[in-house]
């Protein structure tokens, strides 16, 4: 059984077809990458596998469970978490306090009542953890400060750790190298190499540079026009001709 | 049949003044994105024009209509939106509201004290001859009024469909409601064309204004309001983007209105309390329940995300030292001040103080709501009314001891704002807002006339308690009651700001897809800020009615509702000592300002209105805005001062002496 399995998804706005019978499966523990030019559906995809759309038609499954009509927030406690393209961090809040409500959210121990008798400060055990995700993603310097204060690169990196937090077993990232340079985007690879592996957690990456991809995921699913025209080993799928006219944009 | 042709035929004029408020409205709502809470004011400022000139300086029709319309009103929409509405462009959806919200809490007093005391009687139409009946179909007539209201409609309705279609002026409005911004990149004077928008719905509103004053006998702002909200349901009915939807929503509520006051038998209770709030009754179930308006965002200006972030709080950004003193400072102010209230002070401002106390703790359920919820709640005072008729019933009624009804009052009220939450959350911005007027709207014209309720005619006494030694009674010991109400209150918003609900509301306001994605359950959340918000609002209400000793319907009107969202967010709707200076600011600048100088204490009003408007300016609250600015200036002081140490030290440096461990201010000009 897949950890996460998608079966025909289809999805369609007033007439345009976005996704016509997508399928893809993730297995525990592992880093598939989903690319393709640009409007061919990878964002309209991710959106369909975290319930921010609807699918017209398919289903999403999730450890065997069928999810597709679950909300966003009830599948991020089944063990989803997610990176943003257009970075979304709370405004207004320190870093650490990210990791934190990210803690809380995901075990559920926020009550309304402690708050009121004002016990809600972070445990040691909370502080453990937070701190623990902080070292592991280069962010202690930072821990106190502002989002708003962070360069790109690591306001990113701080949406990595607030996913984290969450525990999930499946890490999903929206173009994690949008915006970032060169030297930016090799050092969050290199992260996120070092999270999978001590963490083992399974990663879906929908990006556009090729290089991260190739370095990163395993296995390649490619979609163009809302079609999925080729899935497999990273390798294969790049060396596909088909592949290389639609995304590499060369003449075969 | 020919009874129902009647009334239909009855119906359409009223409607048709719903009808060109709704088009202002909805005008004014594309082309600039604000939902203009002040046009009910807008309208009443061009019939007290009118009837200035007209009635009292005699001025012939024509000359005082063209006035009116197309001189004085056009120029209040210049004005306005020179003044105010051109710098919301891009600000948040509750910035704009806020700012309307001010807006129309100022101008009827300003129109109320330049028209001076006593009642406007007398105010005829602009036909030539009210009383000329026109028949229609045979046996249907309509009389001048009503004749004047079809033909202006049909000529302003004309009018505009020729200026969107045909004019390069038409065009541009239609462009800047997209994106002000990149209408701008494209070489179009956004600023211009939204001038010209304001400019024409103003005098839309004017116009309505004028034509509606002939129906009542004397001017009053009341007439004004329900026109307003009956607008905004016409307005609901077009999903605030339709003209020519908002145009017919408008006909239908009047025909609607003359039917339900055919039909319905003259004495019963659903007649006379109904037929009145029939349009709030509509608004609010419109927004509940007409597709399309659920979970509909407002217009969002793609560059939006170029905006920098909103400040944080003043007491984010300084040093421990500075903390600390200022906390030394604020314990000694207090204990001075009750020292000197409870030992100098005579009765008039006892009461006075405690009423401050009272409507801190009242306008704290605002601090929840908006300052941590960010959404603005327009039935607070409905909240509290609950909660002081709940004490006064449970008191005198059922004769419960007063502090169980007050706790009582505190819970339904809780209950009744987590009942409210459910439905209205699923609209956002400002539909929620507009959700929310309408419930208080409906209650203070349907619940609260209801003997077991309201009490009626007659008021329900509300007695002191007596708790131990002490019997509250007595002022004195009442004042510390309601003082230790107080800082409970405040230390229970305080523990939920730094708890985990504040947190999760932290998070949905940052970004809401963010914090779903990290598995909070929004509605949970905001029906949990909803709930104790209104709990906190139930509390003060029965505070006040214990405090007045009577629950006095006067004492919860709905307008009350705007005026408090418009002290707290004006001072600093984030804070616990925002709520404490909005109840100072509340209850004593009224007396200050009749009684010390001079002036009519309806400036106060006045006063709140505008601080309100500079909301999109300083969106923490003006107060909060002058507190940074100062602590930057101790906070410089002291660094200067650290700095001055360490270097005539130098032999210490080493250990920890170095300039500031404060990080710097961020002061936004």
């Amino acid at each position: 059984m897949s950890l996460l399995e998608a079966r025909d998804v289809t999805k369609r706005f007033s007439g345009i077809t976005a996704l016509d019978d997508v399928s893809l499966t993730v297995e525990d523990g592992e880093a598939v990458g989903l690319i393709g030019p640009n409007g061919a559906g990878k964002t309209t995809f991710f959106n369909c596998l975290l319930g921010l759309l609807k699918p017209e038609a398919g289903e999403v499954l999730f450890d065997g469970k069928d999810i597709t009509r679950y909300p966003v927030y009830r599948r991020a406690r089944l063990g989803f978490a997610r990176t943003f393209q257009r970075i979304e961090l709370f405004t207004g809040m320190t870093v650490r306090d990210h990791l934190l409500v990210a803690e809380r959210a995901r075990l559920g121990t926020g009550r309304f009542w402690k708050d009121v008798l004002n016990l809600s400060k972070p445990t040691v055990d909370e502080n453990e953890r937070t701190d623990r995700t902080l070292t592991l993603l280069g962010l202690e310097d930072v821990a106190e400060s502002p989002v708003e204060a962070l360069s790109l690169g690591r306001a990113r990196l701080v949406e990595v750790g607030r996913a984290l937090m969450t525990e999930p077993k499946l890490l999903l990232l929206d173009e994690p190298s949008s915006g970032l340079d060169a030297h930016e985007t090799e050092s969050l690879a290199e992260t996120l190499r070092a999270v999978q592996a001590e963490r083992g957690t399974a990663v879906l990456l929908v990006e556009h540079d090729v290089e991260f991809v190739r370095s990163f995921s395993t296995r390649l699913s490619v979609l163009d026009f809302g079609h999925l025209i080729a899935a497999g080993p990273t390798a294969d799928v790049l060396a596909d001709d088909a592949v290389r006219r639609a995304y590499l944009g060369e003449r075969v | 049949m020919q009874e129902l042709i009647r009334y239909v035929i009855l119906g359409i004029p009223v409607g048709c003044v719903f009808a060109l408020v709704a088009v202002s409205l909805v005008l004014t709502y594309k082309t600039s994105g604000v939902f203009n809470l002040a046009f009910g004011a807008q309208a009443f400022l061009a019939a007290a024009v009118y009837y200035d000139v007209h009635v009292r300086h005699g001025w012939p029709i024509i000359p005082a209509f063209v006035f009116v319309v197309f001189v004085i009103s056009p120029l209040l929409g210049f004005v306005l939106d020179r003044g105010v509405f051109r710098y919301l462009r891009g600000v948040s959806p509750i910035a704009k509201l806020v700012s309307a919200l001010g807006l129309a809490v100022a101008l009827p007093q300003i129109i109320q004290i330049w028209l001076g005391p006593g009642q406007a009687f007398g105010i005829t139409g602009i036909w030539w001859d009210d009383n000329a009946l026109y028949r229609f179909f045979g046996d249907y007539t309509l009389d001048g009024r009503q004749m004047a209201i079809l033909v202006s409609t049909v000529v302003a309705v004309l009018a505009l469909v020729a200026l969107f279609r045909w004019t390069a002026i038409g065009l541009q409005m239609r462009a800047v409601v997209e994106s002000p911004r990149l209408t701008e990149l494209a070489g179009v004077n956004a600023d211009r064309s939204s001038s010209a928008a304001w400019m024409l719905s103003s005098a839309m509103a004017g116009l309505a204004g004028v034509l509606l004053a002939p129906f009542s006998a004397s001017l009053n702002v009341g007439d004004f309001t329900t026109l307003l909200v009956s607008a905004i349901a016409a307005a609901a009915f077009a999903r605030l983007t339709n003209i020519p939807m908002a145009l017919l929503g408008g006909i239908l509520l009047g025909i609607a209105q003359q039917l339900l006051a055919g039909y319905l038998p003259p004495a019963s209770l659903i007649a006379k309390d109904l037929k009145p709030s029939m349009p709030f009754v509509v608004l609010f179930l419109l927004l509940l329940f007409w597709p399309g308006l659920r979970n509909r965002r407002e217009v969002t200006d793609p560059l939006s995300g170029a905006d920098p972030p909103p400040p944080s709080l003043a007491s984010a950004s300084r040093s421990a030292m500075l903390t600390r003193s200022t906390h030394i400072f604020g314990v000694v102010f207090v204990a001075f001040m009750v020292y000197v209230i409870l030992f100098r002070a005579d009765a008039f401002w006892l009461s006075l103080l405690t009423g401050t106390l009272v409507y801190s703790v009242i306008f704290l359920s605002i601090t929840v709501i908006t300052g941590m919820g960010g959404q603005i709640s327009l039935c607070q005072v409905t909240f509290a009314a609950i909660g002081g008729f709940t004490t006064a019933q449970l008191a005198t009624a059922v004769g419960l001891n007063v502090l169980v009804g007050m706790l009582a009052g505190a819970v339904l009220a809780a209950a009744v704002g987590a009942l409210l939450a459910i439905p209205v959350l699923r609209l956002a911005g400002i539909y929620l807002s507009l959700a929310t007027l309408a419930f208080a709207l409906m209650f203070e014209n349907v619940l609260v006339p209801v003997g077991w309720i309201g009490g009626g005619i007659k008021r329900v006494n509300v007695p002191r308690p007596i708790i131990g030694p002490f019997d509250l009674s007595n002022n004195k010991s009442f004042f510390v009651f309601c003082l230790i109400v107080l800082v409970l209150v405040s230390m229970l918003v305080i523990f939920v700001r730094r708890g985990t609900t504040g947190h999760y509301l932290d998070a949905l306001r940052g970004s809401e897809t963010a914090a779903q994605s990290i598995g909070i359950n929004p509605a949970k959340a905001k029906i949990v800020a909803f709930a104790l918000s209104a709990g906190i609002a139930g509390l003060g209400g029965g505070l006040l009615s214990m405090k007045n000793g009577i629950a006095n319907p006067d004492d919860f009107r709905f307008e009350l509702g705007f005026v408090f969202v418009v002290v707290v967010v004006s001072t600093a709707a984030r804070t616990v000592e925002g709520a404490i200076n909005a109840g100072a600011a509340f209850t004593i600048l009224p007396v200050i300002l009749s009684d010390w100088l001079g002036v009519s204490s309806t400036w106060a009003f006045i006063l709140f209105g505008l601080g309100a408007i500079q909301y999109a300016r300083h969106p923490e609250g003006t107060l909060e805005a002058g507190k940074r600015q100062s602590l930057a200036f101790f906070q410089r002081q002291y660094d200067r001062l650290a700095a001055r140490r360490a270097r005539s030290a130098p032999d210490q440096s080493g250990d920890g002496q170095s300039p500031s461990p404060s990080q710097p201010l961020a002061v936004k000009s």
